[in-house]
């Protein structure tokens, strides 16, 4: 009986670390962009969506297995995510942020009609890389996808973690984000490194898009919830911190499942507005999120 | 001497107001040259048009060759500016700031350089991994002229070293800069309000007054002048 | 600006407001009143909403939620909730004519606001919008939730309900009958040109100072005497009663509530219109409203499809389409509006003070 609990426990845990890490990875990219523009970017979910859909013509088609699929648009989102920075945001990036917000806002609009009118609203099936097939580990049944997402979440991050501490650019974006005025005295081009993070931030949704899609179905408004849930995660964690944000997405995708099956009175029905109380509980004894630092106030 | 650096009726404007009118001013090679005055006679402009931080116009010419457009070319062009207020980048560590400060650099001499600073800084060589925030003011304002050096730079802009810092930093920060110069032969053009440091550590300076070059002279002269004297060295 | 002059413009604008809202109807049909009925709704809820992120610098992205209470409070009262089995302390019998449950919506709503109000004070900027963000987003499934208390996911519905003013039969004002249409024009409106007039009472005196110093510098604020619990907490108050009475006025003119009526769109189009109509200034704030309910109809007419490049005209009647033309104004918007259409507003009013004076001077 207890083991059996137990394993019926952890299969719940590990297919929450496994949507966890979709959101950890979103949150990532919102994280990268507020700390280099100072907002969130509202179309984080809807570029997410439109890469998927590019993945998901790739394969279905033109012919392409997942992975050559995969990598191709990572390099789309990538580009996407600069051209966006450039063209949109950066006319507006002085001035007040919340001129930004409405920006992104309107970029969600846009790119949610322009995936509505070129692939209409029809949803698609994207198939899984991982199959269907499940594993038995000492009695924990868990699913080959979800074992996979998590793998291809914790390598992206990692790598990501790489970029960021070891390399000359990664220096240069961290220097740009944090103080971007000095940046530019030691020469960094400050306005390029903002699109390099627009970049990095579309490729994180664009990997969350696709690892979403084989299980939840690609449509339209596939990521909207999920930028719900990454938001959340994002502000859990500290909205200025990666560690954070990968921590808070894990969390979040964890305690939803949980509190779905184990709490009964919450159903799932109520399990997003549970998990965002619990998160409000946090904040108001951590304002600043869990690993975030306190605003410093200048008078 | 070459001539380093040279401004020639320079002037800058933030938004309608004019801070600077007609500045003129030469560095030559491997001088230290001061640049004096009250608040706001434009002191911080001067250095801000050089490096590009403020719109200007007039000509700004490194070496003959005309500077033009942001403080990202003027760094690339070999010009280092440690602004105001400790010039780090305080959420990254001691190595990190040194490390940016070679970015314009594609050179592989980087490494040694960072062991070269401590012989200048011996504290660095343990804290490389501390947080540059975590450093006392003294400190930062040593990192932020170690990071400038790290770009092995041509002309060196110093603005206010000596804010806020205690006056025993303040002479180190004076000496360090001096041994760098006549060791190294590094130009250095600096700000600054403690006249009397900065006369004793320059060989030449000018005065600016609400935007324009009042005086210019040698450094000794200039002790020596009977306003310079009643107005900014106070006795 | 000269003040006097300011204060002078300000008045002879509302003046041919009023005047122009009075006099529309005879130029549009009932349909359009209806429309432009939800445009004085929206005035509403943009004046509270500026009242928090306009001048108290506090992002809210959840105002939909309070008037979702508005609306649920109009539409319990009205048509009570012991249809749906409520029983007990929590059962509301109904039968409160519409108009009277108004001023009780915006009450309760604003009751909320200062209760979210408070533990809000030790949120700021993002963390303060999640926590909005979060109020919007939860709403609709705690009220699917508590089915007999609310009606659940099917909702409340109001009409044909006797305690709807002018629903059935046409209502006599002042000797003019007015059909359901025209007599909610009036009263979306009436309601709006009060609460306007009442924001900017508000506003510019002494609470509107400290509003002011607390979004330009809390420490600052702190520093002049400002307590910022009491400022904070009364904005909060303040923009939730204006939003609770924009929502009761949503489910009389909707004649019907459910957890859809108030989506998350609704809390983001919000400050979209806040945003538009220029942060921080009341009188565009009339165009942010116009703007939130035209815009989206206004891109799916035809009249735009016309007027477009031939690669997308083709295709402008297939979904999609509206959505792209509509962020794509809203981004241009942005970009050539930076204060939004107040700050084109009080571009204008400088020219034209300029031009007073150099001609008199």
């Amino acid at each position: 009986m207890v083991a059996a609990a137990f394993a019926d426990f952890m299969q719940q845990v590990v297919s929450g670390l496994a949507s966890g890490g979709v959101y950890a990875a979103l949150a990532l990219a919102l994280v990268i962009i507020h700390r280099s523009t100072g907002v969130i970017n509202f179309s984080q979910g809807e570029m997410a969506t439109l890469c998927t859909y590019i993945a998901w013509t790739l394969t279905v088609n033109h012919g392409w297995s997942y992975w050559p699929a995969f990598v191709a648009t990572v390099g789309f989102s990538f580009l996407f995510g600069v051209v966006t920075h450039r063209v949109v945001i950066r006319p507006v990036e002085r001035g007040n942020v919340l001129r930004v917000v409405i920006v992104t806002i309107g970029l969600l609009i846009a790119i949610n009609g322009f995936v509505v009118w070129q692939w209409s609203g029809e949803p698609q099936a994207l198939a899984s890389p991982f199959g269907t097939d499940t594993l038995d580990i000492g009695g924990v049944i868990v699913s080959v996808g979800d074992i996979g997402t998590i793998a291809v979440t914790i390598g992206i991050v990692i790598l990501l973690w790489l970029l960021f501490q070891f390399t000359k650019v990664g220096l240069a974006l961290r220097a740009a984000a944090v103080n971007p005025n000095e940046a530019r005295l030691v020469g960094v081009r400050v306005t390029w490194m903002l699109a390099l993070g627009w970049g990095l931030a579309a490729v994180l949704g664009a990997v969350a898009g696709m690892l979403t899609a084989p299980s939840v179905g690609l449509d339209p408004q596939m990521m909207q919830p999920i930028l719900i849930y990454a938001f959340a995660a994002a502000i859990l964690g500290g909205i200025d911190s990666p560690l954070g944000a990968v921590v808070g997405g894990l969390t979040l995708g964890v305690m939803l499942n949980l509190i779905g099956v184990y709490v009964d009175f919450v159903g799932a029905e109520l399990k997003l507005p549970v998990a965002l109380l619990v998160i409000l509980v946090v904040l108001l004894v951590k304002p600043s999120g869990l690993f975030g630092r306190p605003e410093v106030k200048r008078v | 001497m070459t001539t380093l650096l040279e401004l020639d009726q320079v002037e800058a404007h933030y938004g309608p107001v004019q801070a600077l009118r007609d500045v003129s001013l030469t560095v030559s090679e491997g001088e230290v040259v001061a640049v004096l005055g009250a608040n706001g006679a434009g002191k911080t402009t001067t250095l801000r048009a050089i490096s590009g931080t403020v719109s200007r116009s007039g000509s700004i010419e490194l070496a003959g060759k005309q500077i033009r457009g942001g403080p990202e070319a003027a760094a690339k062009a070999g010009i280092a500016h440690v602004p105001e207020g400790r010039g780090t980048f305080v959420e990254l560590s001691v190595t990190e700031n040194l490390k940016l400060g070679a970015y314009t650099r594609r050179d592989r001499q980087v490494k040694e350089d960072i062991a070269r600073m401590s012989e200048y800084f011996p504290w660095m060589v343990e804290r490389g991994g501390q947080r540059a925030g975590t450093l006392s003011g003294g400190e930062q304002q040593m990192l932020a002229l170690a990071r400038a050096l790290m770009g092995r730079p041509r002309l060196l802009l110093l603005d206010e070293p000596s804010l806020g810092l205690a006056p025993m930093i303040v002479r180190e920060f004076f000496r360090i800069v001096r041994e760098l110069n006549e060791k190294e032969g590094l130009t250095v053009l600096v700000v600054e309000q403690d006249a009397r440091i900065a006369l004793r550590s320059s060989s030449r300076a000018y005065v600016l007054e609400v935007g324009r070059v009042a005086l210019t002279g040698t450094s000794e002269q200039l002790q020596g002048d009977e306003s310079v004297r009643r107005s900014y060295l106070g006795y | 600006m000269n003040p006097n002059l300011t204060r002078v413009t300000g008045f002879v604008g509302f003046a041919l407001l009023v005047v122009l809202v009075f006099l529309l109807p005879e130029w549009i049909s009932t349909f359009r009143a209806q429309q432009f009925a939800y445009v004085g709704i929206y005035l509403i809820a943009l004046l509270g909403l500026n009242i928090l992120t306009g001048y108290t610098g506090q992002i809210s992205l959840g105002h939909g939620a309070f008037m979702a209470i508005g609306g649920y409070t109009t539409a319990l009262l009205m048509a009570g909730n012991e249809q749906f089995g409520q029983e007990g302390l929590l059962g509301i019998g109904g039968g409160m004519k519409d108009v009277w449950t108004i001023p009780i919506a915006g009450l309760v709503a604003g009751l909320f606001g200062l209760a979210f109000g408070l533990p809000a004070l030790r949120l700021s900027g993002l963390y303060l919008a999640l926590a909005t963000f979060a109020i919007a987003v939860a709403l609709p499934s705690v009220v699917k939730r508590f089915e007999e208390f609310s009606g659940g996911g099917s909702g409340v519905n109001l009409f044909g309900l006797p305690e709807l003013t002018a629903g059935i039969i046409p209502v006599d004002i002042a000797g003019r009958e007015l059909v359901f249409n025209d007599w909610l024009y009036y009263l979306c409106w009436s309601i709006a040109l009060v609460l306007f007039g009442i924001a900017w009472l508000i506003l510019r005196g002494r609470t509107g100072r400290a509003f002011r110093a607390v979004r330009d510098s809390e420490t600052a604020a702190v520093s002049s005497g400002v307590s910022l619990a009491h400022y904070k907490t009364l904005a909060f108050g303040i923009s939730a009663a204006y939003a609770g009475v924009a929502g009761s006025l949503f489910a009389i003119a909707t004649t019907f509530v459910n957890p859809d009526t108030f989506p998350i769109a609704l809390s983001i189009f919000l400050l979209v219109g806040v945003v538009v109509g220029g942060l921080g200034g009341l009188s565009g704030l009339v165009v942010g409203a116009i703007f939130i309910q035209f815009l989206p109809l206004w891109a799916q007419g035809e009249g735009v499809a016309s007027r477009l490049p031939g690669f997308i005209v083709d295709r402008t009647k297939e979904p999609g389409a509206p959505a792209i033309i509509y962020g794509i104004v809203l981004i241009l918007l942005m970009f050539f509006l930076p204060n939004g259409v107040g700050g084109l507003f009080r571009r204008a009013g400088q020219t034209l003070t300029r031009w007073r004076y150099s001609r008199s001077g």
